[in-house]
């Protein structure tokens, strides 16, 4: 038997912190792959500590829905999980190459295979730029665009930045947009002047962050100029200083980000026959 | 009903003996039954009269071909325990079962009944026990979100916290469906329960927790005070007493000083402090660094009790019961209004009373 297991920050404030966990883990416990699929958090319950034990299977695959590597995915989860053995340099990861790690937890009797996190995935890619069709309701937006891929800032991590640029990186090289720019909260360039740093009269907001909360929903939309007070809400696009902005919110509830799930545990060994495509097609349906 | 059972039996007897529920059944060339219980034992069967005797009692069969299916070592336990299947009989239990046969787990009433001579499954809020016209559900998913906030619309950060919303009910599960919803209702509770029973609950003291704690809550490491547990005790009554959490706290300060507060009651074990007592603990560690230091207030006896009052009526979670007009009650909205009145100066500082010395 094997188990997927999305593992998330969660909160004890905000509900709606965990529902694009529990919405992919959803989504690929409909594709029937695995024998069980579950949910732990680091903020919620059952906790990162406890989510094994419940588990029937032998082999579980954990895949972290974080943007980045570092505190959570290096130190915190695998302290919790029990996974001993770990030692980030298993990962051999530059800072968004990791990919997974074959591990025991001294708690319980089965194989776990530690993942790197979604968030740096080349298939979490696809998932900025279906975010960016999404809002804007074109599956062909691209030409006359630009594209703002959004993150915290490096002040914490400087991997949270790293994951930012590859992404950016990506998409740019694709040229299916204009220009591509990776903005921050924390730091230049910012979020705060997006149209200084875009020549196009339309540019597509991505944050890169998992879950809708007060960055993506208060904080970030008010920088922008979207609005002078997040709870009066703003248009999809806003124009702001001559440029319509499409502001996505949080990447990480696009429903192809279970895609990303999938392919994380494809990649360390799991057997999930053609789920992936299937969710590529059936989250596509769903966004249209 | 029998006949599949019943060849179920003879077929799964010719691989391995049986024993289940005072049921014992072999083959060795020929057939054995014997329910001690009942003073039945033949051997030297046939087949044909092996599957007479079997069918003349069914509920040995039936019972045996449920306890036998496949099912996680956990989840087995757990539903055996809620028909009390290694206290009774099965002519026994089965009567009950007819009956309906119900457990409590946390605020939850479970209910295990025979239908057709299958085992059904209902779980509802112990307060609605006996409720007509509650909201009906089938997918043990379903459960995830109808638990998230309280009947008032709140938050529920914790899962066992004792604010379980009503109105709903499962009322005809399979038992891996029940096992199901249970743990979507209070995650890992059976897991930690079963291991509790086998004697293996791996138990993280408060020591322990907080030694491995890193990032923003490292700091709580920094609140323990040599020989000292009185500031566990505090958090312990604070936040695990039962009026607070479902569990049964079994962890202490460390393994060799327990807390000398209540665990609770709960039927299945907290095996560590959660997220929610390291967070506040986090806090406290903060509040808990500052100097006491003595403040002269002005107050009426009464003004003073009523000070008193209103902190039990929040740390209670009372202040929304007490009523508009009921002025008797002292943490009342209106008295403690009037208190602030009088009591506060322009800068919010009671009795004119400067928090800073120095100011």
């Amino acid at each position: 038997m094997q188990a997927l297991v999305v593992v998330a920050h969660g909160s004890h404030l905000n509900p709606d912190s965990s529902t694009p966990t529990y919405r992919h883990a959803d989504t690929v416990r409909e594709t029937g792959v695995f024998d069980e699929v579950a949910t732990a958090f680091w903020k919620e319950e059952p906790s990162f500590r406890e989510v094994l034990r419940t588990l029937n299977s032998e082999e579980v695959y954990v895949v972290p829905l974080f943007i980045s590597e570092g505190y959570f995915t290096e130190q915190v989860i695998p302290r919790e999980l029990r996974l001993a053995e770990f030692d980030v340099d298993q990962w051999d990861s530059d800072g968004t190459s990791a990919s997974s790690t074959t591990l025991r937890a001294t708690d319980v009797d089965k194989t776990v295979h530690y993942c790197g996190p979604a968030g740096t995935h080349d298939a979490m890619t696809d998932v900025i730029v279906r975010r960016a069709e999404s809002v804007t309701g074109d599956d062909e937006v691209g030409e006359g665009f630009g594209l703002a891929v959004v993150g915290h800032g490096t002040e914490r991590n400087e991997n949270s930045a790293k994951a930012i640029r590859y992404h950016a990186d990506r998409i740019r090289e694709s040229g299916r947009f204009d220009e591509v720019h990776d903005l921050y909260m924390d730091e230049e360039p910012e979020v705060d002047d997006v149209s200084d740093h875009f020549d196009t009269d339309d540019v597509v907001v991505v944050p890169l962050f998992i879950a809708d909360g007060y960055h993506t929903q208060e904080d970030i939309p008010e920088d922008m100029g979207l609005t002078d007070d997040y709870r009066t809400g703003w248009d999809t696009p806003t124009e702001v200083d001559g440029v319509n902005i499409w502001y996505a919110g949080a990447v990480g509830t696009e429903p192809l980000m279970a895609d990303v799930l999938l392919e994380r545990a494809r990649d360390a060994g799991a057997a999930v026959g053609t789920a992936v495509e299937e969710v590529r097609e059936q989250t596509r349906a769903g966004a249209d | 009903m029998t006949a599949p059972a019943v060849a179920r039996l003879s077929s799964a007897v010719r691989e391995e003996p049986v024993a289940c529920d005072g049921l014992h059944a072999e083959y060795d060339d020929n057939y054995q039954f014997s329910i001690p219980d009942a003073d039945i034992e033949e051997s030297g069967l046939s087949e044909d009269e092996f599957e007479t005797l079997a069918a003349d009692h069914e509920p040995y069969v039936t019972n045996w071909a449920y306890w036998n299916e496949d099912r996680a070592d956990a989840d087995d336990a757990f539903l055996r325990w809620l028909e009390a299947a290694d206290e009774t009989t099965v002519p026994e239990r089965y009567e009950s079962l007819r009956a309906g046969m119900s457990r409590s787990w946390g605020e939850l009433r479970i209910e295990v009944r025979l239908d057709d001579g299958a085992r059904r499954y209902e779980i509802r809020h112990s307060d609605d026990v006996g409720e007509d016209g509650l909201e009906p559900h089938d997918e043990p998913l379903d459960a995830r979100s109808l638990v998230t906030y309280d009947d008032d619309g709140r938050y529920r950060p914790l899962k066992t916290a004792p604010s379980l919303p009503h109105g709903w009910v499962f009322a005809d599960q399979t038992g891996r469906e029940c096992v199901e919803t249970v743990e979507y209702i209070y995650p890992a509770t059976v897991a930690n329960w079963y291991l509790e029973r086998q004697g293996e609950l791996d138990i993280d003291h408060w020591e322990p927790t907080i030694g491995r704690q890193s990032g923003i809550y490292g700091v709580v490491q920094t609140w323990n005070r040599g020989d000292s547990h009185e500031h566990v005790n505090w958090v312990a009554e604070a936040c695990c007493d039962d009026s607070q959490c479902v569990k049964r706290r079994e962890w202490q300060y460390d393994e060799e000083t327990d807390l000398d507060v209540p665990g609770g009651d709960g039927e299945f074990p907290c095996r560590e402090p959660c997220s929610l007592v390291i967070a506040a603990a986090r806090k406290w560690t903060r509040l808990e660094g500052e100097q006491e230091q003595a403040y002269e207030f002005t107050l009426t006896p009464s003004e003073k009790e009523q000070v008193e009052e209103i902190i039990d009526a929040v740390a209670d979670g009372r202040a929304d019961e007490i009523r508009e007009a009921d002025t008797s009650d002292p943490a009342n909205r209106y008295r403690a209004r009037y208190l602030r009145a009088k009591r506060f100066d322009e800068d919010g500082n009671l009795s004119g009373t400067a928090t800073e010395s120095s100011e």
